[in-house]
Parts: structure tokens; C-alpha cells; sequence
């Protein structure tokens, strides 16, 4: 069998406040095969970025990982001790984050930040560095890299420094790279071009992704699979076509509700009432018993686990064919 | 850049100028000049001819127009109290306080930048927390405390330094220094602790609450994101991008330095124009006052001046045609 | 949500509120923010009751005995035998009791200059923000350089012009006045600067344009959604330039140029005390010295941890 290249189990993290422990993740799990894109979405505050920070260790305090384990082909990374996880960033995962107008470093030229990272991670001298970076340059699209290398990231436009940031991310050659809403704060115009080029670059090495984000639209073209985040959960997860297709749990189904498509009437844009509970206050069983149409006494109790359905899997007690009320069990479509 | 520059100056100017007028209308407006320079007892003879040969029978735009043309080649009056060119005092009394405020700078922002940078780096550690409780204690010092203090401690009981003025001073054309000689440096030691401190305390706090600032900026993650060393971060992406900051204020603080070489020569009986300035105050010797002030404008324009300068050499994104006007 | 509400929890009482709010629970937890505050407390307390527990009164000529000259503190004087806590200067004066009477001057100085202070830079900044155009860039450009210069030299300034304008007889009388608005003078643009960028915040939101429409005066309406919105951070400048102006009065009046002696606040009585360092009466130059810290540092440890407070992103 193939060792996925990430597994994440039960991953919770927590945030301790005088007003007591807040879960941003709890039990977390999803593997990622190698060459995979995933798919993470879910509203603001689902925790998506939150699960990016804790498997690349960077949770802020008074952030905690509280439990479950991250596996890096086949190694636990989530209890490294500080120097060797700094090692596994930026050499073997790869994280591009929101805005590239404030994730690089102002005051240096972007040739500098490049050689840097080449530098940290290879052995690479002054010189054979600067040619890396010169190649990287080239392979993202920057037009003229032999000159655009010793610019400042304001001389550069948006579109430009994502890109000069995903060379960034790439030019250790890591086996995972983390994509946290990486189009998000760009012009829609160049937004597709940017995915176009994560997707055409993993391809082309090999490297796993995952993919958050909020826009549906983005996981239908790119993503291999998709998991759905609700309130720190995984409310749903498996290949992209199917969850589209059919989504099983009735949050994914208000989710796509929510995207507008070209052929469907207009009247069919469902809204999902209410809004996620806050952290501290995750109603007890399902966290989303209380906006869901399709709620009954169980769910107000027990917290669903995710079980197979149809190819993939879904956190939710309709599902359960002991346990759900009689014609309920129908798939939406 | 050079358009950044040349507005830097020109802002200079407009501050110079009216910094000018406040002096100029202090001069004029405040009690009477006429009666300032001859006494109470001269003649309306006298009177009259004196306020003839100081124009102040003109315009007053006039008057204005010809008091910045004198100030500009030096000449303030003649001191209402000591009756000598207050162009002479100040030349006199200048190289005692500008050694004193450069030594004293130097010595602030040299220590301030080191401990604000390691109060920022451990910040939970505890030598971090006494020298940020240490800093607080700094901050409600008053200046003149800490000069009395020293002198009790390195004057009065362990007699290792002079209590008052420059020691032996060598001439050096105009310039007298006090930097060649034994007892010249001797008697800098306490008046630089004094007149640094505070602003070794604002500064020092300053670079550690920016650097905690910019260690939360998102270029910092995502250096950490590629597995850049902590140390390479704090020193090589932090300490930069925190300076930019640390300069505009420094440069401001650079003026406290001149005010509060006011209190530190007091204290030490310093011959400097912080002296001056205060006995001018006391007997309301005007066209002092005046010159003072125009002359800490002066310095205050010419280190925003400089800061601005070093600003261009830190920021890339002054440099190179992104701030040149577009016409 | 779709559920009925639920019956209200039955409500704390206001004081419960009160101490379980995130401001008192921070306080609370800082052990040296409580005992500054009940230090600065007291010491303010101290001047405000000065006539009340000063055993002596400092000022009355007639009470002086130049034969309890220099006692040392805590222990009876040589020739009359009286006791004085912190010792007496030349002239038999109780030192405890010139320091009561002397941070009653302080206080009464720092706090009359911070408001004076406050009133003008909050008006200026109100009028500058909502005005625009020229005044405000007068407003601000004056500001700029008020902050550039300073406050020490600018309290000098104002204190030598007012010299030459008042006349010398009435000179004693007003020195008190003079240092409140040369010192509140000095001080007022940290105030303008906050208040100018809220109320330019506030002034682009709807509701004023809406407050228009419907015929309200804009002026009123803002005031009343700018003034709790700058009350945070107006509150921390205060707080901290009453330190400063406490400090920057003792320093005038050390300079000689403050309190007269015969109104001495703890700044004059440093300068009195000064004179006997070389001789040993270190108690006359001492206590006034100590009082003078404390007062600054428990002021300046509560204004930091309220900006703390009241700004959580910086912890």
C-alpha cells in the first residue's frame, strides 16, 4: 500500500482563556496522498487556517495542540522539538499564505529572500543559489528573472508577488505544501492564473497540496478531494466529484446551495440560516443541530463520527441507518 | 529621491520661519525693547533715537524682513543682561553642549536599541522583565534627580568625579573640547549618565513594543514558514523593518536631548546654552531666549533633515522614482 | 436559530459584573498595578487632607523656631528636644509637613495643567477633524511642531513671556497660573492627534450623513459616538502626562523658575535641599526626592498597565 505523504489524526488544538479552554480544532483527521490536492472549505472560522498553523507548527500562544498526531510520510512531526521542526519548514512543507502584499519582507530584494531559503535548506553557494532563484523566477512567470530577482516586492504587482511567493514556498523541493486562501486577497482576474500555476507546478513535482479556501468554484477545478470544516470539525469529506454531486451532510448541502451555477435557476441559491456558533459556546452533539433542517433528538446529544456513506464520508447521524428516524436516510440531490 | 529630499527641506524652512516669527514677536512685543536696552533712566532723547536705529518705528513686515535677514548671518542683538553680542555667548557656550548632547545621544541610542531589542526577543524571560521594570522606574525619574543622585554617590562620598563643570578644556580654533583632556573627560562621565538616561529608557522601550510589532507581521510567519532560523529573523527581517520606525521618533527625541541639557547643565553647573537659556528666562532676557530657540529649531530641523536621509537609505520603497511627483 | 429564548440566567448583581469584567480581572491580577494605585492613592490623599495631618503648619512664621534648626528625623532635637519625623531644615521646619503642603502644590499644578491641557487638545482635535481644510491643517501642522519641540523648553518659553508681560508686583501671586497653562501649553497635541483621527473616522460613517437627513445637527451626533470612542485612550494620555507634569513642574521649580519659596512645591524643596548635599543634612534633600518618585512611578505604572488594558493587541 502507498503511505500517504500527510495523515492527520484527531488533531485538536486549543486555546486557553481565562474564560476557559476554546477548541479551534477537534479531532481532526484526513490523509493526503502523494501528488493530491485537497480541498479544505468552510466559512471563516472553521478552523481551516487554524489546521494549516498546527501542521506546520506555527500556533501562536497561548495556542496549544492538545491532541492526535500529524504524520509526515510515515514521521510524527508534531511533537518535534523547535530546531528540528524549523528544519521540516520550508524543506519539506511549503505553506503560501493570504497576501502577498505583506508576506514578504518590504525591505529586502526579492533575489535576497530567495537565496536565503535556497541557502537554509541546500548547500548551495552564493552563486549556484542566485541561478536557482533566477530558475525559480522563470518557472512561476516572472517575465525577465534575471532582472526582476534583484527588485523589491513593491516594484512587483499583486499577481506578481503571489508568484514570487509560491517560488518562495516551492524552491526547497517540499513533499507537501499548505496553500492558505492563496488567491483570496488578489483581482479576480488573476486569481485563476495563480491557481493554473500551483496546480500545474505540484503536478509537475509531484507535491501534495492542501488547498484552503471558502470559494467552492476554486475546489471544483482544482482539488482532488474536498473536506468540509464546520465549527472545528470535519463534517464532511471525499472526492471532489462526488461531494459536489451528491453532498451527504446537510451543511455541504446548504454550501452548495450557496454557489451560484450558470445552468440553475436563480431561485435555487438556498441560504443556510443563522451563522457558526462562536467558539465558546459549540452547541453539545453535532455543532450544526442548530441551523440544520433535518435535526432530531439525537443530534442535540450525541457528537456524529464520521462513517463511510457512498464512497466517502460524512460526519452525521442521518447517516446511521440503526440510529436515523425512518425516511430520513434519502440522498438529497 | 531627490524630490523627497528637496520637500524635506522645504518643510524645514516653513518650520524655520515660523519658529522665526514666535521669536521675532517675543522680541518686539514683550516688554519694551527700547526700555530693555537703555534703562529705565534714559532720556526720551535717547528713547527716541534708539527706537529710530532698531527701525521699530517701520512696518512690522518690515521689522520681521529684517530680523530673519540678521538671524540668517548670525546677528541676534546684544544681550539685554550681559550687554555683549548674544551671537558671541552662544558661539562661546556651543561646544560644551554639543559635546555634551551628541555623547549623551550616542550613549542612549547605542544601549537603548540593545536592550529594547533583547527585552523584545526574551520577552518573558526575567532579566527581559527587570529591564522593562527598570525602564518604568527610568521614565519617573526626573533628570535632575538622577544628576543629584550621581553627584552624591561619585562626587560627594566616593569622590571619583568632579560634581560641576568641563575640567580642563583644550582651544581648538573657536572650539574649546573638554575630549583631550583627563579631567575634561572626567567631567563628562555624569552629565552624559544624567542627560542620557531618560532617553536611553524612551528609546529602549520604543524598539522593544515596534520589534513586538513586526514580529507579528505576516512577512515574519512566512519566514518562519520557510524554516528561516529564529535568530536570522529577529536580526536579519525584524531589527530592519523596526528601525524604520525607531528613527522618526529618535529623531524627535534628539531634540529632548538639547531640552534636557537645559536641567543637566543646571545641575552640573555646565557651561553650555541650556545655562544661558535658563538665566535668560529667569531675567527675561529676550533677544537670548529668542536666539535659543531659533537656534534649537535649527538643530531640530537639521536632524529631521538627516533622518530623513537615513530613511531613504533603509526604505527601498523611497528609493528610485516611487515618490518623484509625476508631472 | 429557531429555538424559543431561553429564560434569562439569573443575572448577576452590578458589582459581580463590575469585578468579573475583563478590565477588573486584569487589574486584579496585577499585584504591582494594585499596590501603585493605592500608593498614588494615598499620596493624593495625603495632599488633598495636607492642613489635616500636617503636625506643623510649614508657613506660619510664627511657628518656626530657628533653634529646632536641622533635627534630625526621628530623633528629639538638641536643644528643644522636639521630635521630627523626617527631620527639619535650617529654619526648624518640619520636613514631613513642607512635604504634605509641597505635593499639594504639585498635585494641584499636575492636575490643573492636565486638564487644561486635555479641554484644549480634545476641542482642537474635535474641531480640526470635523472642520477639515485649513484649520486643519493648522491645527495639525502647530501640533506637529509643539510635539517636535520639547515640552520642557515650550513650558520655558511661555513661562519667560509671561514674565515680561505681567507685571512684577503681581508676579508671586501668579506664578501658580502661569505654570498650569505653561505646562498645559506644552502638552495639548498628543490629545488633538487622537481625537482628529477618530473623529475623521466617525465623520464618514452613515450615520451622520443620516443624522443630516433627517434635520439633526451632524455636530451633537458625533460628539456623543467620538467622545466614548476616544475616552479609552484620552483616559492613558492623561493618565501618563500627569506623571509628566508633576515631573516637569518639579523641574521648572528646580530650575528656579516655578513655585516661589514662599509656596514651595516638592520641586522648590528639592532646590532648598540641594544646597546641603555637600554637608550632610541629607534628609532635607532626600524625603522630598522620594515622594516626588513614588508619586511619578505608582502614576506611571497604572497609566501602563492601562494602556495595556485597553489596548489587548499589545500582549
Amino acid at each position: 500500500m502507498t503511505q500517504p505523504v500527510l495523515s492527520v489524526q484527531d488533531l485538536t488544538v486549543e486555546f486557553v482563556t481565562r474564560r476557559g479552554t476554546l477548541r479551534a480544532l477537534d479531532k481532526v483527521s484526513f490523509d493526503i496522498a502523494r501528488g493530491e490536492v485537497l480541498g479544505v472549505v468552510g466559512e471563516s472560522g472553521a478552523g481551516k487556517s487554524v489546521t494549516g498553523s498546527a501542521i506546520i507548527g506555527l500556533i501562536d500562544p497561548p495556542g496549544r495542540i492538545a491532541g492526535g498526531e500529524v504524520v509526515l510520510s510515515g514521521e510524527r512531526v508534531d511533537h518535534l522539538p523547535p530546531e528540528q521542526m524549523r528544519r521540516v519548514r520550508g524543506k519539506r512543507i511549503g505553506m503560501i499564505f493570504q497576501d502577498p502584499l505583506t508576506s514578504l519582507n518590504p525591505l529586502y530584494r526579492v533575489g535576497e529572500q530567495l537565496i536565503e531559503t535556497i541557502q537554509t535548506h541546500t548547500d548551495l553557494n552564493a552563486a549556484d543559489a542566485r541561478k536557482r532563484a533566477i530558475a525559480l523566477l522563470d518557472e512561476v512567470g516572472i517575465p525577465a528573472p534575471d532582472r526582476r530577482i534583484d527588485g523589491y516586492p513593491h516594484e512587483f504587482s499583486g499577481g506578481m508577488r503571489q508568484r514570487v511567493v509560491i517560488a518562495l514556498a516551492l524552491c526547497a523541493e517540499p513533499e507537501f505544501i499548505i496553500a492558505d486562501e492563496p488567491t483570496t486577497a488578489l483581482d479576480v482576474s488573476v486569481q485563476a492564473q495563480i491557481i493554473a500555476l500551483i496546480k500545474r507546478l505540484c503536478k509537475e513535482r509531484g507535491t501534495s497540496v492542501m488547498l484552503v479556501t471558502h470559494d467552492m468554484g476554486v475546489i471544483a477545478e482544482t482539488a482532488d478531494r474536498v473536506a468540509v470544516m464546520y465549527a472545528g470539525r470535519v463534517a464532511e469529506i471525499g472526492p471532489v466529484r462526488e461531494v459536489i454531486k451528491q453532498p451527504l451532510h446537510p451543511y455541504t448541502q446548504g454550501l452548495m446551495g450557496a454557489i451560484p451555477s450558470i445552468e440553475g435557476d436563480a431561485s435555487r441559491l438556498v441560504q443556510i440560516p443563522g451563522a457558526m456558533p462562536r467558539l465558546s459556546s459549540i452547541p453539545k452533539g453535532c455543532a450544526f443541530n442548530p441551523r440544520c433542517s433535518k435535526v432530531f433528538d439525537r443530534c442535540r446529544v450525541d457528537r456524529p463520527e464520521l462513517i463511510d456513506v457512498g464512497g466517502h464520508q460524512v460526519a452525521c447521524h442521518l447517516y446511521d441507518k440503526a440510529q436515523a428516524p425512518a425516511g430520513k436516510t434519502e440522498i438529497a440531490a | 529621491m531627490l524630490a523627497y529630499i528637496l520637500r524635506s527641506l522645504m518643510q524645514g524652512l516653513v518650520v524655520m520661519l515660523a519658529v522665526a516669527f514666535i521669536a521675532f514677536s517675543m522680541f518686539r512685543f514683550v516688554g519694551d525693547p527700547v526700555v530693555n536696552m537703555l534703562g529705565q533712566e534714559a532720556t526720551l532723547q535717547d528713547r527716541a533715537e534708539l527706537t529710530q536705529r532698531l527701525g521699530l518705528n517701520d512696518p512690522v513686515p518690515l521689522q520681521f524682513a529684517r530680523f530673519v535677514a540678521d538671524a540668517a548671518r548670525g546677528d541676534f542683538g546684544i544681550s539685554y543682561r550681559q550687554g555683549r553680542k548674544v551671537s558671541a555667548l552662544i558661539l562661546e557656550r556651543l561646544p560644551a553642549t554639543v559635546e555634551l548632547a551628541v555623547l549623551s545621544a550616542i550613549f542612549a541610542f547605542v544601549t537603548g536599541i540593545a536592550f529594547g531589542v533583547y527585552a523584545a526577543i526574551r520577552r518573558d524571560g526575567w532579566i527581559a522583565n527587570l529591564v522593562m521594570s527598570v525602564s518604568l522606574i527610568g521614565v519617573s525619574l526626573p533628570t535632575f534627580l538622577i544628576g543629584i543622585g550621581l553627584i552624591y554617590v561619585f562626587a560627594v562620598e566616593l569622590r571619583w568625579l568632579p560634581s560641576f563643570g568641563r575640567g580642563d578644556t583644550v582651544q581648538i580654533g573657536w572650539w574649546s573640547t573638554g575630549l583631550l583632556t583627563t579631567s575634561g573627560l572626567k567631567s563628562l562621565v555624569m552629565p552624559v549618565l544624567t542627560l542620557g538616561f531618560l532617553q536611553l529608557t524612551l528609546v529602549m522601550r520604543l524598539v522593544r513594543s515596534e520589534m513586538l510589532e513586526v514580529m507579528r507581521a505576516d512577512f515574519i510567519r512566512f519566514a518562519r514558514a520557510r524554516g528561516i532560523p529564529e535568530r536570522r529573523i529577529e536580526f536579519r527581517h525584524a531589527l530592519r523593518n523596526t528601525m524604520i520606525p525607531v528613527i522618526t521618533i529618535a529623531g524627535v527625541q534628539l531634540g529632548g536631548v538639547i531640552a534636557f541639557a537645559i536641567v543637566t547643565e543646571t545641575v552640573f553647573q555646565w557651561p553650555g546654552l541650556g545655562a544661558l537659556f535658563v538665566n535668560a528666562v529667569q531675567f527675561v532676557d529676550v533677544p537670548v531666549m529668542s536666539a535659543y530657540l531659533l537656534f534649537v529649531a535649527f538643530v531640530f530641523v537639521l536632524t529631521s533633515l538627516l533622518v530623513d536621509i537615513v530613511y531613504v537609505a533603509l526604505d527601498p520603497r523611497l528609493r528610485g522614482g516611487v515618490l518623484v511627483p509625476v508631472k | 436559530m429557531t429555538t424559543a429564548p431561553l429564560p434569562a440566567p439569573k443575572q448577576p448583581g452590578r458589582f459581580a459584573r463590575f469585578w468579573d469584567s475583563d478590565l477588573v480581572y486584569s487589574f486584579r491580577s496585577s499585584p504591582i498595578t494594585v499596590v501603585a494605585s493605592i500608593m498614588a492613592l494615598l499620596l493624593v490623599l495625603a495632599a488633598v487632607f495636607a492642613p489635616l495631618i500636617a503636625p506643623y503648619d510649614p508657613f506660619d512664621p510664627s511657628s518656626l523656631d530657628l533653634s529646632d534648626g536641622f533635627s534630625r528625623p526621628m530623633q528629639p532635637n538638641e536643644i528643644t528636644g522636639k521630635v521630627f519625623w523626617l527631620g527639619s531644615d535650617g529654619q526648624g521646619r518640619d520636613i514631613f509637613s513642607a512635604i504634605l503642603y509641597g505635593s499639594r502644590v504639585s498635585l494641584i499644578v499636575g492636575a490643573a495643567s492636565v486638564l487644561f491641557s486635555l479641554v484644549l487638545g480634545v476641542g482642537l482635535g474635535l474641531v480640526a477633524g470635523y472642520v477639515g481644510g485649513r484649520t486643519e491643517a493648522l491645527i495639525m501642522r502647530v501640533a506637529d511642531i509643539q510635539l517636535s519641540f520639547p515640552a520642557i523648553l515650550v513650558a520655558l518659553l511661555v513661562f519667560g513671556v509671561a514674565r515680561g508681560l505681567i507685571p512684577p508686583a503681581l508676579q508671586e501671586q501668579m506664578t501658580l497660573l502661569v505654570l498650569v497653562i505653561a505646562i498645559g501649553l506644552s502638552n495639548w497635541a498628543q490629545y488633538a492627534r487622537t481625537v482628529r483621527g477618530s473623529t475623521l473616522v466617525e465623520k464618514n460613517k452613515v450615520y451622520v450623513d443620516a443624522a443630516r437627513l433627517i434635520g439633526l445637527k451632524a455636530w451633537p451626533v458625533m460628539l456623543k459616538h467620538v467622545l466614548p470612542n476616544v475616552a479609552g485612550p484620552v483616559l492613558v494620555i492623561a493618565t501618563i502626562n500627569l506623571a509628566l507634569a508633576v515631573i516637569e513642574e518639579a523641574t521648572l521649580s528646580f530650575l528656579g523658575v516655578g513655585m516661589p519659596p514662599t509656596q514651595p512645591s516638592l520641586g522648590t524643596l528639592i532646590r532648598f535641599g540641594q544646597q546641603y548635599l555637600f554637608s550632610g543634612e541629607w534628609w532635607i534633600l532626600l524625603f522630598p526626592s522620594l515622594v516626588l518618585i513614588l508619586f511619578a512611578l505608582s502614576i506611571n505604572l497604572f497609566g501602563d498597565w492601562l494602556r495595556d488594558a485597553l489596548n489587548p493587541k499589545l500582549r
